[in-house]
């Protein structure tokens, strides 16, 4: 399979997670990159954007604006010319699938390739149909391999509303951390990368309502964010960045964002049960200082 | 529809509630309930194993009583303001037209916390009815009305202050009724809760 990794406004924090990927080797058997910003490939750049290259998938990294160009080209020409011949686009991470940080760069009207936050645009709707958006600053590099695979081998993936793989993203990144007991006796008397408490009551966790797979296909094979003692900042959401990701926003005391699909009182009526009990065990230490 | 047993378990309620607002608490026993309500003592203990759970059961009782009514305010679309008057209302109401219900709370559920220690932990036995205070303060923060604070210092101003007043009426201290002192309240309430 030939690929074209086509970098737009991006910080290239994608491809950095991508070569962290273990089995590179094996990938590099598996497909061939016509063109890569920092991995050999056959071609250069401005070969890309004056010929067109035989390909069949096309990544794209980075927030997209009509402003922007790459070897001189408009960013959104090169798409279009790619997006003809390939069998399908992947969006590489949050800028291109939401505009993500960049959308706060100077470039004008930066967006996602279909999504400016959670809001469809227009503009590439033809190619909606051949989209697979992966989301994620960056994006998880299996998620990433794992999908371009699956396209390898003509898997019909199920996409979510946004276009994103349910393999990874029906599940919410709360799911498989280790510190799901802290969370069900809501206790968080955490301390950052301290092995204790959930950082959802105070520490501005937002697994509970963030699409992702980072608990249950770990990060570089050994650990998440969650695991390690750093809230998740919700990187796969639409609404990524958002600002204060340390704490947890709260009106009166009640999380403004709640687990997903939770209701309030819901929410509300079992906070209040687990509230009533201390669990020695959550409260102490694991190890001994 | 409540099934017959149900029923029958509130009228037990009703009238426990009755009995202990005009005896006190630990004057009345099962016995006595069971009198006035002409069922045989066996019978009574099918609803209820022992008045301690018995008491339990009527503090649930009460807060759902008021969780409901608290909900329906919630779900109207109205200001904070309004529902600050429309709470107040309906908690003198009921003390009016319960007084034993608002008295138990008072009187016996909070000042009695050994009975409750063990089932009733932290605020189990109340949540629906501390829930729907929870949802209105939260609500009038996210929507800009309320100031935004520890939950506890804004529950406590405002159970504390209609708990007050409830009592100085059962005290036969208050010169008016209850209702007369809703518009001055509910702005006092307001004003102190409000950016
Ligand atoms: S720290 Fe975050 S991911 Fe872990 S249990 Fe708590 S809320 Fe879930
Ligand atoms: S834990 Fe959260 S912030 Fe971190 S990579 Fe996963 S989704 Fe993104």
């Amino acid at each position: 399979m030939r690929v074209l990794w086509l970098s737009s406004i991006a910080c290239n924090g994608n491809t950095h997670s991508f070569l962290n990927y273990p089995y590179m080797e094996q990938f590099l058997n598996d497909f061939e990159f016509i063109y890569h910003p920092v991995i050999d490939s056959n071609y250069s750049l401005k070969e890309i954007v004056t010929e067109t290259i035989a390909c069949d998938i096309l990544l794209i990294e980075g927030s997209i604006s009509d402003e922007f160009k790459r070897a001189d080209v408009p960013v959104v020409d090169i798409i279009t010319k790619y997006a003809k011949i390939v069998k399908k686009i992947v969006t590489v991470g949050t800028c291109a699938t939401f505009g993500g940080i960049f959308r706060e760069s100077d470039y004008k009207d930066t967006t996602g390739l279909h999504f400016v936050k959670e809001v469809k645009i227009d503009k590439f709707k033809d190619l909606l149909n051949k989209t697979i958006s992966l989301s994620g600053c960056p994006v998880h590099p299996e998620v990433l391999v794992n999908t371009l695979y699956a396209i390898k081998k003509s898997v019909d993936l199920q996409l979510d509303n946004f276009l994103r793989p349910k393999d990874y993203f029906a599940y919410t990144v709360h799911n498989g951390c280790t510190r799901n007991e802290y969370f069900e006796y809501k206790v968080d008397n955490h301390k950052f990368g301290e092995l204790e408490g959930c950082m959802f009551y105070d520490h501005g966790c937002q697994a509970p309502f963030t699409h992702g797979s980072c608990n249950k296909i770990l990060w570089n094979e050994v650990n998440s964010k969650t695991r390690a003692g750093l809230p998740c900042m919700g990187c796969t959401e639409p609404t990524f960045p958002k600002s204060n990701l340390f704490g947890t926003k709260k009106n009166m005391g009640i999380p403004q964002d709640l687990p997903l699909g939770v209701g309030k009182r819901t929410y509300l009526t079992l906070a209040g049960i687990t509230k009533a009990f201390t669990i020695d065990r959550l409260e102490k230490k694991l190890f001994d200082d | 529809m409540l099934s017959k047993k149900e029923q029958r378990k509130e009228q037990i309620m009703q009238s426990a509630l009755e009995l202990f607002s005009v005896k006190g608490f630990y004057n009345t026993t099962i016995p006595d309930i069971a009198n006035a309500l002409k069922m045989s003592v066996g019978n009574m203990y099918n609803y209820f194993k022992s008045k301690d759970i018995l008491a339990k059961e009527i503090i649930k009782y009460i807060s759902i009583y008021l969780g409901h009514k608290l909900k329906e305010i919630n779900e109207l679309d109205i200001s904070t303001e309004e529902k600050t008057r429309k709470i107040i209302e309906v908690y003198f109401e009921t003390a009016m037209k319960k007084p034993e219900m608002i008295d138990y709370f008072l009187r016996i559920y909070l000042s009695t916390r050994e009975v409750f220690k063990d089932g009733c932990e932290g605020m189990i036995c109340v949540n629906e009815f501390v829930t729907e205070i929870m949802i209105y303060f939260e609500e009038g923060v996210k929507c800009g009305d309320l100031r935004d604070q520890d939950f506890f210092s804004a529950f406590g101003l405002f159970m504390g202050y209609l708990g007050g007043m409830v009592f100085l009426r059962g005290e036969n201290i208050l010169p008016k009724e209850l209702d007369d002192y809703v518009d001055d309240i509910s702005y006092n309430v307001y004003k102190a809760l409000s950016v």
